[in-house]
């Protein structure tokens, strides 16, 4: 009940600001470009929405912070942060509430892409199972970058701090999944070792979903990776109020 | 009957090396306003913080109607309605907006919600301004808003940080006004740096200084603390002035007298007790051998306002006795 309060509140603030409409404007702006312009998407000329999914962890890298820096950092900053937590609401049901409505504007930014998806059964045959498989995969992969980044926001008043700090993080998490990266290890750590490296990097997971296996413990990775961050968040909550 | 809903007991908290509240007890039951009184920075702010929930008190124990706030946090909150220093409120909701979530985060839902908001509303005339982004709002309006979301859900524990802070003289009486009314359900703490406040809205007062209690009691009782509490300020011609303040002074309970030019040719004398007694009858005696005409005789109750001081200055700046 009180995670609804909290989450309404959030997607009031979102969309009576210009916040939510520049948001959705912006991520299908930079959406459009990478699949038609980076990846190739009608050249291409295969009915699959690869080149779309394959940019959307440098998609998330920056607009995942830019949405979750405020999270927490603003009501610090305007001093109703005060005013939340002397209001009868559980910490865990104020970071659920605030990460949840996050996650629902990109969820609504990654639903408002449907035109792709009507372009490619329009110019030719595509599996819908795997184009179905790559939004979750897509979706769960945000959850993660927004997580990293309401946990940063928790732990700053300084938006601009809680972006960056947030990229750098994200940005790791995002190459550790990438063959380049990982062979800098490759020569000094055991193979067991550059493996997990990279399986706790987003890229790996990711990308197995997009190819249309969902396997259950790359959803578990993602699921797993945001509730540890949502509860760091919320020790940084709870340890910033005394 | 009249339990205390509010109980502090030995509340301690630094930040760093600074010591903001030390070993503070002190409670309220139904029916009292408790005034904080204090210098900036003597720890009214921070007490308050402690007792609603948002800091953690480093020792010590808060009881809010019985409900421990240090291990049952949600439960203790839904009974306080708090006014947080500044009012702070989110600037691009609008009041309906932010009542709302307010009112649902307390628990009001649909029809209820409604009723409490539009009660609210016009308890502290908000209505000219119900769909208005916040931001856009005067600081009057603000401050009323912070207070209709303390008040929404009707709560037996209301603790306000300097409610009338930024608010017109006419605003100000609305506001304690609303507090006395209140005031008959509920206990009420309120911080003030105005000391007139203190007559017209609190039961009790307590001073805080170096996060520390100094003086704890009924505006009456604070005002009797004061050097000239029970003085008696004489006008008189300037002609035999001196020699009137001289046959004053050799009176036996007085402590001293002081005279200071007041116009032209006029003399305000002010004659000090010693230990508070009442000399009002001797003064009006020794007026009454009719050596000197007298304008004006008025007894002094006290000025908060020196009691304040002398108990918070450090003692080199402590003006004993005399006008401020």
């Amino acid at each position: 009940m009180n995670i609804s309060a909290v989450y309404r509140r959030e997607m009031r603030s979102y969309f009576s600001t210009p916040l939510a409409y520049v948001f959705i404007v912006i991520f299908l702006m930079i959406a459009g470009i990478f699949t038609f312009y980076l990846g190739g998407f009608l050249p291409r000329a295969q009915a699959d929405l690869e080149p779309f999914f394959t940019w959307h962890p440098w998609l998330y890298l920056f607009l995942a912070p830019a949405l979750g820096m405020r999270l927490w950092a603003e009501e610090r900053k305007t001093g109703t942060f005060e005013l939340l937590m002397t209001l009868p609401v559980s910490i865990t049901d104020a970071v659920l509430g605030k990460f949840l409505a996050a996650w629902s504007m990109m969820g609504m930014s990654l639903a408002l892409t449907f035109p792709i998806w009507i372009t490619v059964n329009v110019l030719g045959n595509p599996d819908n199972g795997v184009i179905l498989a790559g939004y979750l995969g897509s979706l769960l992969m945000s959850g993660a970058y927004l997580a990293v980044s309401a946990c940063v926001s928790s732990t700053t008043r300084n938006q601009v701090i809680a972006f960056i700090v947030s990229v750098v993080l994200c940005f790791t998490f995002l190459l550790l999944g990438f063959p380049l990266i990982l062979d800098l290890f490759r020569p000094w750590l055991p193979g067991a070792a550059v493996n997990f490296m990279a399986s706790l990097g987003f890229l790996q997971h990711f990308e197995s979903i997009v190819r249309g296996v969902v396997d259950l413990r790359d959803v578990l990775y993602f699921i797993t990776f945001i509730g540890l961050w949502l509860y760091a968040g919320a020790w940084a909550v709870d340890h910033h109020r005394s | 009957m009249t339990a205390s809903r509010i109980e502090a007991v030995n509340l301690r908290k630094s930040f760093g090396p600074i010591v903001a509240v030390d070993d503070v007890s002190f409670s309220v039951r139904t029916g009292e306003v408790l005034g904080f009184l204090g210098p900036n920075g003597a720890g009214k702010t921070t007490t308050m913080r402690m007792l609603t929930g948002y800091l953690r008190p480093a020792e010590g124990n808060i009881s809010i109607c019985g409900i421990n706030m240090l291990t049952d946090p949600v439960k203790a909150k839904s009974r306080i309605g708090y006014l947080p220093e500044g009012a702070p409120l989110y600037p691009e909701l609008t009041p309906a907006t932010l009542l709302s979530f307010t009112g649902a985060a307390r628990g009001l839902g649909g029809k209820d919600l409604q009723v409490r908001m539009d009660e609210t509303a016009q308890q502290v005339h908000l209505k000219e301004v119900w769909h208005q982004p916040i931001e856009t709002l005067s600081k009057g309006y603000k401050r009323r808003l912070g207070l209709a979301q303390a008040i929404l859900h009707d709560p037996e524990v209301l603790i306000l940080d300097e409610p009338t802070d930024g608010l017109d003289p006419n605003q100000k009486a609305e506001v304690r006004q609303l507090v006395r009314q209140m005031a008959r359900s509920k206990a009420i703490i309120i911080s003030t740096h105005i000391l007139e406040e203190v007559h017209s809205v609190c039961t009790r007062a307590v001073i805080l200084a170096g996060g520390r209690i100094v003086a704890d009691g009924t505006p009456g009782e604070l005002e009797s603390m004061a050097s000239d509490h029970n003085a008696v300020t004489i006008l008189v011609p300037s002609k035999g002035a001196s020699e009137f303040a001289g046959r004053l002074e050799k009176l036996p309970s007085v402590r001293a007298v002081k005279m200071a030019p007041e116009g032209e040719d006029r003399r305000v004398i002010q004659v000090f007790p010693s230990g508070g007694s009442l000399i009002l009858t001797q003064v009006t005696d020794l007026i009454r051998e009719g050596s000197i005409g007298v304008l004006e005789l008025k007894l002094e109750p006290g000025r908060l306002e020196e009691v304040f001081r002398n108990l918070t200055l450090p003692p080199e700046h402590i003006d004993y006795g005399g006008r401020t």
